[in-house]
């Protein structure tokens, strides 16, 4: 296996980098650029910004802040929210984007994925997932922050995706989102095992031993981390020390 | 007079990263899709995501086929990056078999679905994945990797793999669940680098830094 990705994910309102509580009640937490700046300088294999009141807007506003961002940050930046089109892609690409996180477009309309990834390559199209558990054991995806049902099964969602060619899956937790009580390790572990696409783990890291079951357990490929690293609960050269005792590969630095 | 770095615009995303961290070198970058220029540049980058039709069809439709192979003739320095690394071979089995521009003899085909221990593994490779020697390399210390040491992580994201056809054009690879794939190819002037250096921190900039003063 390739090394594990430790990914920070950046959730961005306006000019500001927010965190959420179960993607609901937010907090501003500071100038997102102060952050990524630090987060590289620290080692961190890849960033993740999400608009996430673009979907309301009907429009990613990322541009500006991606576009410097990638004076200064050399590692691979994921973009999400509101990327409707593959103009809204190209846009976000050329301002300094890798790849796009899409959720509610492809939802509404599934062949985004394949126009997406033949245009600019599976490896750019990251399809984001919104989780939330159900009675029956399944889980079924949200859009709009976990606002919005949309009666997808996530399991068949993310196999479809992957046919349609989806080079990853962004999956994130509603249930887990915020709570600082570890990732839902048996959903990763659904999807991880449903597709062959790499799978990033999101929401619900508060300490080390999450983001070792998620990889152990779950199978994730990446994990990403917003505010146990926002808040300095933990840092990455500490996680990345942790992982490697724990027979976790990671990058070395 | 700082140096000039040519970066071919044909239409694919992520020029931006790729001009910044050629600028973040101390090198002037100059965009562009014109003959002209191509002809006349001091040393030529060719970078490039997403599928190989589409970026050969790029390069097509500009006319820049001819002109990227004349240059390449010339002995001035070449890079390609990812997509742009692939096209400087024979030919893609991407979605159907694609002419590339043939500068560097050899193949690009998809990454065996299966490990060295014959188990499925996650396609695209994606993530950050240390450089070996390959195993006919030349020296790396007088070429863009020489303040790269064996082991150094960089960052990938393909699904498919350039195979040279000559052994000795691998100048490094980085093995992939026990297969080892090309990660940087080199014959003569011309480099190839499947991995993204604008997107490999201090190893990727170190990589460019190199590019930009070689003649």
């Amino acid at each position: 296996m390739p090394n594990l990705r430790l990914i920070a994910r950046l959730d961005i309102k306006g000019p500001n980098l927010i965190k959420g509580i179960h993607l609901e009640g937010l907090r501003v937490v500071g100038d997102p650029q102060t952050f990524s700046k630090r987060y590289y300088e620290a080692g961190v294999d890849e960033l993740i910004y999400m608009d996430i009141v673009a979907s309301l807007y009907g429009r990613n506003n990322l541009t500006e802040i991606v576009r410097h961002t990638a004076r200064n940050v050399f590692v691979p930046l994921t973009v999400g929210g509101g990327v409707r089109s593959t103009d809204d892609v190209k846009e976000l690409l050329r301002a300094g984007a890798d790849k796009v996180a899409i959720n509610t477009a492809a939802i509404q309309r599934p062949e985004l994925i394949t126009e997406v990834s033949r245009r600019f390559g599976s490896q750019c199209m990251v399809l984001s997932i919104e989780a939330k558990r159900l009675a029956s054991g399944k889980w079924e995806a949200y859009t709009d922050n976990g606002r919005e049902r949309t009666g997808f099964d996530v399991i068949e969602w993310v196999q479809r995706g992957q046919e349609l060619g989806a080079g990853e899956i962004l999956l994130t937790s509603i249930d887990q989102e915020g709570t600082r009580k570890g990732f839902d390790v048996a959903l990763t572990r659904a999807v991880s095992d449903a597709v062959t696409i790499p799978v990033i783990a999101s929401g619900g890291m508060g300490r080390f031993e999450d983001l070792a079951e998620v990889v152990q357990t779950g199978h994730a490929d990446a994990v990403a981390m917003a505010d146990v690293l926002h808040y300095d609960r933990l840092n990455l050269q500490d996680i990345r020390t942790q992982a490697r005792a724990a027979g976790l590969m990671v990058r070395q630095l | 007079m700082k140096p000039i770095v040519t970066v071919i615009d044909y239409g694919i995303g992520n020029l931006f990263s790729v001009s910044r961290a050629i600028e973040h070198c101390g090198a002037e970058v100059h965009l562009t899709d014109s003959i002209e220029e191509i002809a006349n540049a001091e040393r030529l980058v060719l970078p490039g995501v997403g599928a190989f039709e589409d970026g050969m069809q790029g390069l097509a439709e500009r006319k820049l086929i001819e002109p990227i192979r004349e240059y390449a003739e010339s002995g001035r320095p070449f890079l390609g990056i990812c997509l742009g690394m692939q096209m400087m071979l024979d030919v893609s089995e991407e979605f159907g078999v694609h002419k590339g521009l043939g500068l560097i003899p050899g193949r690009v085909q998809a990454i065996p679905t299966t490990g060295a221990d014959g188990q499925p593994h996650k396609i695209p490779h994606i993530g950050w994945n240390g450089l070996v020697e390959a195993p006919q390399a030349e020296e790396w210390n007088r070429t863009i990797l020489r303040d790269v040491k064996v082991g150094d992580a960089v960052y990938f994201v393909h699904s498919f793999t350039p195979v040279p056809e000559q052994a000795e054009h691998r100048l490094a690879d980085c093995v992939y669940d026990g297969l080892a794939l090309a990660a940087v190819i080199k014959a003569g002037n011309l480099y190839g680098c499947q991995f993204h250096p604008e997107k490999s921190g201090d190893v990727g900039l170190s990589i460019f830094q190199q590019f930009v003063k070689a003649s």
